[in-house]
């Protein structure tokens, strides 16, 4: 099934692809077909830059018990650096 | 049908990337396979799935053209730029999907690049799997004229409203009165989009326009049972799908 999921936000880094490391504009997620993991589905996690092309994408496909551990520890180490008053921003 | 060519016969196609004027007059991509052996041959639309123009969209091109079809598979997502096919849905995912309009657009232009063309013989198919079998009816509906549609395990042909988005604003469903080409539905029963339930659904709305259809469901198979590329392959399921989308093809479009 095609289940249509998927929402995207703005965000600011950077990212390394298959040519090395570029700025990071947009991060979709989504949940819907996979392509590589052999699984039906899986979360898609997709880091992009359009302005520089479709290609300019760091891509991760997941499966639903990675996701959560995944947010689990950017919510921890997210927590922990605004513990210690850290805001950065990417340069 | 499968493997009832001849060992002493000549047999061949040619398949190209090449680009027509698709809907709006934009000139966009499309996967052409052309028969080498035969005189007038039906034309097919194949409408890629989701995941993208792929490769597994060109193999299933070249198999209806080694059937005796002429094929065309437009590169719906042509205007969202250029490379690998998972890169490229990518993008299309991050926007919300390729808005139906657009579809319908480039089926319609290519239904027309078909009819223009020497070695069709005027009648017209179009087919697709997942969105692609959704598209494809919505397309036959809305466009009219084709001889005959098949709808692969298309998701969404019924939308409550919440799954309704700017790019899919409504459902083929709804343009049921519409049909005039004969549809064969292939779906699994362990699908959850379509669920058998909506399978049923749509039925009972073909039936109260009088519409002239046949769906085959398929124990043991989910969606996609006919992608080799992954773990929803059905191979007996997929081979008698196959079976009949040749037979359906033959019987209206010959």
């Amino acid at each position: 099934m095609c289940t249509m999921i998927a929402a995207s936000a703005a965000v600011n880094g950077v990212g390394k692809g298959a040519t090395g490391w570029f700025p990071i504009t947009q991060a979709t997620v989504g949940y819907d077909h996979a392509t590589h993991s052999g699984t039906q589905h899986a979360l898609l996690l997709d880091f992009t830059n359009y302005e520089i092309g479709v290609e300019a994408r760091v891509a991760l496909e997941l499966d639903l018990e990675s996701g959560r551990a995944l947010m689990a520890q950017l919510r921890s180490a997210i927590e922990a650096a605004e513990a210690i008053g850290e805001d950065s921003r990417v340069r | 049908m499968w493997n009832s060519f001849r060992t002493d016969e000549h047999l061949g196609i040619t398949a190209e990337i090449t680009t027509y004027p698709g809907g709006n007059g934009d000139e966009i991509h499309a996967y052409v396979v052309r028969p080498m052996n035969e005189g007038p041959v039906p034309g097919i639309v194949l409408v890629h799935h989701m995941p993208g123009w792929d490769e597994f969209s060109q193999e299933f091109a070249e198999r209806l053209g080694r059937h005796g079809h002429l094929v065309i598979c437009p590169d719906l997502y042509c205007r969202f730029g250029h490379g690998t096919p998972d890169d490229v849905a990518a993008k299309v995912r991050s926007e919300g999907g390729v808005h139906d309009d657009s579809v319908v657009a480039d089926c319609e232009a290519a239904a027309a690049w078909l009819r223009a063309d020497s070695q069709c013989n005027g009648k017209l198919g179009i087919i697709g799997p997942c969105s692609g079998g959704r598209h494809a009816l919505l397309a036959a509906s809305r466009i009219g004229g084709f001889g005959a549609v098949v709808d692969l395990w298309g998701g969404g042909v019924i939308m409550p409203a919440d799954q309704r988005t700017p790019a899919r604003p409504v459902a083929p469903i709804d343009y049921t009165a519409d049909l005039d080409a004969p549809l064969l539905g292939l779906f699994g029963n362990d699908d959850q989009s379509p669920t058998p339930a909506q399978v049923d659904e749509h039925e009972a709305e073909l039936k109260k326009y009088h519409k002239t259809f046949e769906f085959h469901r398929y124990d043991g198979a989910g969606h996609g049972f006919f992608y080799y590329h992954t773990p929803m392959y059905r191979q007996e399921q997929a081979m008698d799908g196959w079976e009949k989308v040749f037979e359906f093809f033959e019987r209206h479009l010959r």
